[in-house]
């Protein structure tokens, strides 16, 4: 027998996640006629990595651009520590829900300039040291005036997670963080997420196509098929069961 | 009025148009060329051709009328052609809901502001001689800023809408995400206008100024005279710009600060196109 939940069933593990810092409430969004993503309900915790797996088009990317507002919901909401995140104002809800896209889509200047791109945007400029720490932490010491033109692919997508990092997030979304990379790089920016999110108990979710890597980041899984959630549920069971 | 009218229709009018025939015969030769080199442009030039030069025989036979028209024929005229270079203006917009009120009030606010305190200044006569052929240049100029201004800006939106998003991702405001594409646009619709401003009287003496001399004017007045047009010409492409962009861009984004001004696949993206 397959271990999947039903969404009712993942509605009723919920309920019973009282310290969600990440929850998702009958989450739909419709394009003209086309179904995205529909009657989604997920909660995570701080700590916690979900990774959501499924086929090209079954609305992981939607789901995921759903949880920082980058897209408008069609029905249903995201709870953030309990808040209804349409009473945050988007610019707020973007700092506490750092994205980390599968481009690294750095921005034209100093690896220091894009890293102090999202505290200046509150009016903070980030002191020289702080930004030398988070460089470091992302296995990058003494990028800080290097151009963003002069890095290699696993480099601008450490930098990418860095400039997130910078915004001191409660939850990271990670957009097939590594799918453009070597084998080498993919280990690496793995070994820095599951780092990263340990120590700082942040919330995570990560789409990904490679079931593997869903296997070596994530305690829980989703898989979404035709924008529904299709089964919820420990990554070994969910996969192996799949 | 009549006579004037039958006056400008006689044989130099008959000459005019086998001159044109003349000018039409070597563009065609030019879009032959281009078709050889599998450019293909025969229908659009044609079209053109014809559009140019019925439109320019109508302008004739109204500019006959209009020396003994009211100013306020002059206004009516000028509203007409404003909203015309609207309709132009905002074909490089197709399927942007409100298009064509963005490009109206923009070319409204450039060249109605200039006209305005050329008039008020005295530096535009208020007679209807005048007023037309000036204010329909300023027109036209501010008309053709601000389909560069949108054209550009769209395309440059739609370019780096990763960029875009990836700033909206970090908390920044909409203003900020596209700033250098609003500054990028702006600067290339008024790049023309500052050639024209920086070749004046080098490489073209433009036609006010000849007319002028022509007519009998101080050539001293009459080139200072024309660079108080290409100068305001150049004033009112830059505030239709900048108006043109800035409605766009509080257009490009939702009130909840997500972009709405995307590439034109919303099967794929999911995401629907302004």
């Amino acid at each position: 027998m397959l271990p999947r939940e039903t969404p009712d069933r993942a509605a009723a593990s919920i309920a019973g996640r009282a310290t969600a810092a990440l929850e998702t409430r009958q989450l739909s969004r419709k394009s003209g006629d086309r179904i995205l993503v529909h009657d989604v309900s997920v909660a995570v915790t701080a700590g916690e990595i979900l990774a959501v797996v499924g086929p090209s088009g079954a609305g992981k990317s939607s789901f995921l651009r759903l949880l920082n507002r980058l897209d408008e919901p069609t029905s249903g909401t995201v709870l953030l520590k309990s808040t209804d995140y349409r009473s945050i104002a988007p610019q707020d809800l973007r700092r506490r829900v750092g994205m980390v896209m599968q481009t690294a889509y750095l921005f034209p200047g100093t690896v220091a300039d894009n890293i102090a791109f999202g505290p200046r945007q509150r009016g903070e400029a980030p002191a020289p040291d702080r930004i030398a720490a988070l460089l470091e932490r992302v296995g990058l010491p003494g990028f800080s005036d290097r151009h963003v033109s002069n890095l290699s692919g696993g480099e601008a997508q450490r930098v990418a997670l860095a400039r997130t990092l910078a915004n001191e997030p409660d939850a990271l979304l990670l957009d097939e963080p590594t799918s453009a990379l070597d084998e080498a790089s993919v280990r690496g920016i793995e070994e820095l997420i599951l780092g990263i999110v340990g120590e700082r108990r942040m919330t995570c979710v990560i789409v990904t196509h490679n079931r593997t890597q869903a296997m070596r980041l994530a305690g829980r899984t989703m898989v979404m098929e035709a924008g529904r959630l299709a089964a919820i549920g420990p990554t070994r069971e969910v996969l192996h069961a799949g | 009025m009549l006579a004037e009218l039958q006056g400008s229709i006689g044989n130099d009018v008959l000459v005019g148009l086998m001159q044109a025939a003349a000018a039409i015969a070597l563009c065609a030769v030019v879009v032959a060329l281009c078709a050889w080199q599998t450019v293909h442009v025969e229908r659009e030039a044609a079209i053109s051709m014809l559009r140019g030069l019925v439109q320019m025989i109508l302008v004739g036979v109204v500019l006959a009328v209009l020396l003994h028209g009211s100013l306020l024929i002059g206004s009516v005229i000028l509203f007409m052609m404003t909203i015309a270079a609207a309709v132009t203006a905002s074909r490089r917009l197709k399927g942007m809901n409100g298009a064509l009120l963005m490009c109206f009030w923009s070319i409204v606010a450039g060249a109605g502001t200039i006209i305005a305190v050329m008039l008020a200044t005295r530096s535009l006569q208020p007679e209807i001689s005048i007023l037309v052929p000036v204010g329909s240049m300023i027109i036209a100029n501010a008309m053709n800023a601000c389909a560069q201004a949108i054209e550009r800006f769209r395309a440059e939106i739609v370019a780096h809408t990763g960029h875009i998003e990836a700033a909206l991702s970090l908390g920044a405001e909409p203003a900020v995400t596209v700033a250098p594409y609003l500054q990028s646009a702006v600067y290339a619709s008024l790049l023309p206008r500052l050639d024209m401003m920086k070749s004046l009287g080098l490489v073209w003496i433009p036609g006010v100024m000849a007319g002028m001399v022509v007519s009998g004017a101080s050539p001293v007045y009459a080139g200072i005279y024309q660079f108080i047009i290409v100068a305001m010409i150049l004033a009112a492409s830059g505030i239709t710009s900048l108006v043109a962009t800035a409605l766009m861009r509080s257009r490009a984004f939702s009130p909840a600060a997500q972009l709405l001004l995307r590439p034109a696949d919303p099967a794929t993206s999911g995401r629907p196109t302004a």
